[in-house]
């Protein structure tokens, strides 16, 4: 497992070990908080204790008497710079003004009202905890149907209603659907509230140069160059005199695919200061003031024949926005109307979602953002009406699945599926799991009065986000090749990975392009300063979508490469493979060293061409890709204690071409066992007057290595047509197909109880108060 | 208010003047300047802070740097000799143990202190020694694999 092979091996598809990881595994890395410099400053927010408050006063005087402590600000301090930006639009949506530090009031617990600058992070904390801050405890309103009621403590006192917009969604003829329908299930299905939890905290670190008029931010996102062109409209700087730089990222999932008050924040501290200025978010600041996902409340209802095929969906969904809107915080509902019809073939649809606000920290993309939503959704009715009808879970999907002849395919809801074989991946799930053995052990089992359950899911997911039209902020991304004077090859790739390994995969494409060694390529990232505009790492969208970039921008330079080569091969018919261009009529061959110093040294130009080797393409992709997969849990319910055991979790994935197989088994073991945190364990939790009660890593569930059980992978291969790659994504797909089939499972289980649906996450008091309502029955 | 300490950290002798209250993590990071510890949580739930104390994984942010006085710390900087790979590190590398890379220091130590207690694990007793390590990525099947590898391999 070397990462040297020779150059006439194909890299793609290889499973290689990443070339990352020797930094990250002797710490030598250099995430945000692993920055020092002379002089610099550690700041500690000051933040709202309540859900609801009005700030009558602030007094910052014994802040400013403890030595060390080099400044106070306040919201009157900061009001001139530019709100936190809501970069999705919506007909009529309400966007409250969202100041970087609280004026009068406060509307989440976190919300920060006041920034300790001190010489030293013990000096900040001892100061923030010194100032007084006077505040008048107003109702609060957490949960979004109580803010939908009439009465409801209004979150703006502009907007009593709590409602921040409505969006409707119709496609084929619903009503008809429903009329002409032998069955109608209903079923009330929520998706808890999220904490992404990435184990780096958020940070920043800005460093002002004065007579450059310059900022360098650094800051642990997923979108550096959207990050800069948002930060300096928020500071008032001119944008090319703002360099944002992501060192290495601890993780994100979504929660670092954002544009924070604290990232502006100090920026304006170090502008004030003249120093350098850190703030590493605490793991509770994490828990109450970084962007939490889903929040779902959704009323679906399906409308079948009675041999179960699908006639029409109807859903309305509740979103809970939080307090304010963050950067994508009311488009993520609209993704799960897009993916309402999942991998069915159902033309009739209707969605109505309302966004709710609420004393919360806002939602925004958490891993899968809005499809794990609609997939818990779609694959929960189907199995539902499976029950009703009577009929195997799994013959209902093969029953409703798009056919794979019918591609491209057009949905309900305006999408085009790119290429798919839906039946493919359930079968060989199925047949992994041993289905029919497995039922015929249920039957057994439940003989014998236990509870095991078989839960399927089936999923599908828009990736590769995706053709600019569709997306806030540009859905094209860039790549720039350089071949250097040396032969080596620098990729510099807009996307910014965070773990993904993009360093690895990007370079195995490279080689394999050029005919290079792994290790004659580098790829960098995450600096403006040196790559240029790019849009980011989300939606499992960076190879998809930036490798198909760095791809074309690799063809641009073998035409140039070819004129070289002829010129110095003195021949008018060359080709270029495995590194080198060859005269197609006397075997000649010069290598790409050679051609690149020939380029740069630049004797002698071949006609019409500039000197040197280097490419930029910015791609813009003229569809998404869409995933699928199908999951497989087996669980077992103990009737005494409602503990549910995992007894098998088989998962086949279908993200098209595979580059490194190493690399998409973790993605997908990762993505699963999210999914599992969702299912089983993980609850943002907030109580009537706003406060999170799961705050710290102590009441919030995440998953640990002893609750996870073996993870079978398996994948079926269906290439995308959409980029030359032929790749799909695969980064959110295991969280998304996960949470339905453990719910499935677990439903399936108690299902002789007359169990029909259970909202996550499946605790044992949950599970237990069923099986005892159940009296002990089956 | 400071106070001495003489502490060997990766085989070597050092002496600093650190205030009492100074976590042992903020020690290593801030002022003995090993960056490879992390800091996730601070209150030791997470593990991304695990170093050996005389040989015994412990949670670098719930121990003072004064507790560390007279004692000998191995952090993850410590594991390479001479330029070559600790066994654990080079498990980690080709079982793909790591994406984003944050807990992975931490995580290294108490994966060599499972080792040393045990060299022969099972997965069940892999998976009950990592519990006090949170990873947010890997969905800890590739670094139960990479426990396994480097148990079978020393």
């Amino acid at each position: 497992m070397a990462t040297t092979i020779t150059k006439t091996e194909t890299l793609v598809g290889k499973r290689i070990r990443r070339r990352e990881d020797p930094r990250l595994i002797t710490g030598t890395a250099t995430y945000v908080d692993d920055i020092q410099m002379p002089g610099m400053h550690h700041a500690c927010i000051v933040r709202s204790p309540h859900g609801a408050a009005k700030i009558k006063s602030i007094n910052i005087k014994p802040a400013l008497e403890l030595p060390g402590v080099a400044a106070v600000f306040t919201g009157k301090d900061t009001e001139k710079v530019g709100p936190v930006p809501c970069g999705a639009s919506l007909p009529g949506l309400r966007v409250p003004h969202h100041h970087i530090l609280a004026m009068d009031r406060v509307y989440f617990v976190g919300h920060p009202v006041a920034v300790v600058v001190a010489t030293d992070r013990y000096i900040a904390r001892d100061a923030a905890e010194a100032i007084e801050v006077e505040y008048q405890p107003l109702p609060a309103v957490t949960d979004p149907e109580k803010a939908l009621a009439s009465g409801a403590p209004a979150v703006h006192p502009e907007w009593p209603d709590n409602t921040a917009f409505t969006y409707h969604q119709e496609g084929g003829d619903v009503d008809k659907a429903f009329a002409g329908a032998d069955v109608v299930v209903k079923q009330r299905i929520t998706s808890q509230r999220l904490i992404p939890t990435a184990m780096e905290t958020r940070g920043v670190v800005a460093e002002w140069h004065t007579g450059d008029r310059a900022l360098t931010l650094y800051s642990s996102t997923q979108i550096p160059h959207l990050l800069r062109t948002l930060l300096a409209q928020m500071l008032g700087l001119e944008e090319n005199r703002l360099r944002v730089v992501t060192p290495e990222v601890g993780g994100g999932f979504g929660s670092k695919l954002n544009v924070y008050a604290e990232e502006a924040l100090m920026g304006f501290v170090a502008m004030k200061i003249g120093k350098p200025i850190k703030w590493i978010e605490s793991r509770r600041e994490n828990f109450t003031c970084t962007i939490q996902g889903r929040g779902h409340v959704d009323y679906y209802e399906v409308a079948a024949k009675r041999d179960g095929t699908i006639l029409g969906i109807k859903l309305k969904l509740i979103q809970d926005l939080g307090a304010y809107h963050q950067l994508l915080t009311p488009a993520i509902p609209t993704l799960s109307v897009l993916m309402m019809p999942g991998l069915y073939n159902c033309q009739n649809i209707r969605a109505d979602i309302v966004g709710v606000f609420t004393n919360a920290v806002p939602t925004d993309a958490y891993r899968g953002a809005g499809r794990p939503e609609a997939t818990h959704g779609i694959e929960r009715m189907v199995d539902i009406l499976a029950a009703e009808l009577k009929v195997d879970p799994a013959d209902i999907r093969f029953k409703n699945f798009v056919s794979k002849d019918a591609f491209p395919y057009a949905t309900a809801t305006g999408l085009t599926y790119d290429s798919g074989n839906y039946a493919a991946p359930l079968e060989k799930a199925l047949d992994i799991v041993g289905y029919k053995k497995l039922r015929a052990e249920q039957r057994q089992a439940r003989s014998e009065g236990r509870f095991l359950g078989i839960g399927i899911s089936t999923y599908g997911e828009i990736c590769a986000l995706g053709p600019s039209p569709a997306t806030p902020a540009g859905g094209w991304e860039s790549a720039t090749v350089k071949i250097e004077p040396s032969g080596k090859v620098t990729v510099m790739t807009g996307a910014s990975p965070h773990g993904q390994g993009e360093e690895t995969t990007f370079a195995q494409i490279a080689a394999d392009e050029l005919g290079v060694g792994i290790d004659d390529v580098l790829v960098v990232h995450g600096d403006t300063a040196v790559v240029q505009y790019g849009i980011g790492t989300f939606g499992s969208r960076a190879t998809a979508v930036g490798g198909a970039a760095m791809y074309y921008a690799i063809q641009e330079l073998k035409e140039k490469i070819k004129k070289y080569g002829a010129m110095l091969l003195e021949s008018d018919d060359v080709s270029f493979s495995n590194g080198a261009c060859v005269d197609n009529k006397t075997g000649k061959s010069v290598p790409l060293a050679q051609i690149a110093a020939a380029s740069y040294r630049a004797m002698k130009l071949p006609p019409n061409t500039e000197p040197g080797l280097v490419a930029t393409y910015f791609w813009e992709p003229p569809n998404f890709t869409f995933p699928f997969g199908a999951h497989i849990v087996v669980t077992e319910v103990d009737r005494d204690t409602g503990a549910i055991t995992l007894k098998r979790y088989v998962a086949v994935d279908d993200c098209g071409k595979l580059i490194n197989p190493l690399l998409v088994e973790g993605q997908v073991h990762g993505g699963v066992v999210q999914g599992l945190g969702q299912a089983l364990w993980e609850q943002a939790v907030y109580d009537d007057t706003g406060q999170l009660i799961t705050g710290e890593l102590m009441d919030y569930a995440l998953p640990k290595a002893s609750n996870i059980p073996w993870i079978e992978t398996s994948h079926t291969v269906t290439p995308s047509p959409v980029n030359p790659l032929g790749v799909k994504g695969v980064g959110e797909a295991g969280t998304i197909g996960c949470s339905p089939a453990v719910v499935n499972s677990v439903v399936d289980a108690l299902s002789p109880l007359g169990v029909r649906h259970i909202d996550m996450p499946l605790t044992p008091e949950k599970i237990w108060n069923l099986v005892q309502a159940g009296g002990g029955k089956a | 208010m400071t106070q001495n300490i003489t502490l060997t950290i990766n085989g070597k002798k050092r002496s600093d003047t650190v205030e009492p209250r100074l976590l042992l993590i903020h020690y290593l990071r801030e002022v003995a300047g090993l960056t490879g510890p992390h800091i996730a949580c601070e209150t030791s739930l997470c593990g991304a802070c695990t170093v050996h104390v005389d040989g015994k994984a412990i949670k670098s942010c719930t121990m003072f740097a004064v507790q560390a006085d007279g004692r000998d710390v191995l952090t993850i900087e410590g594991l390479a000799a001479d330029g070559k790979l600790d066994p654990m590190q080079e498990a980690f590398w080709n079982e793909h143990a790591l994406q984003c890379g944050f807990c992975t220091p931490g995580m290294i130590m108490t994966a060599k202190q499972i080792v040393q207690r045990n060299p022969n694990p099972t997965e069940e007793e892999i998976r009950h020694g990592l519990e006090g390590n949170l990873c947010r990525c890997t969905g800890y099947q590739h670094i139960v694999n990479a426990v396994k590898s480097a148990a079978a391999k020393a």
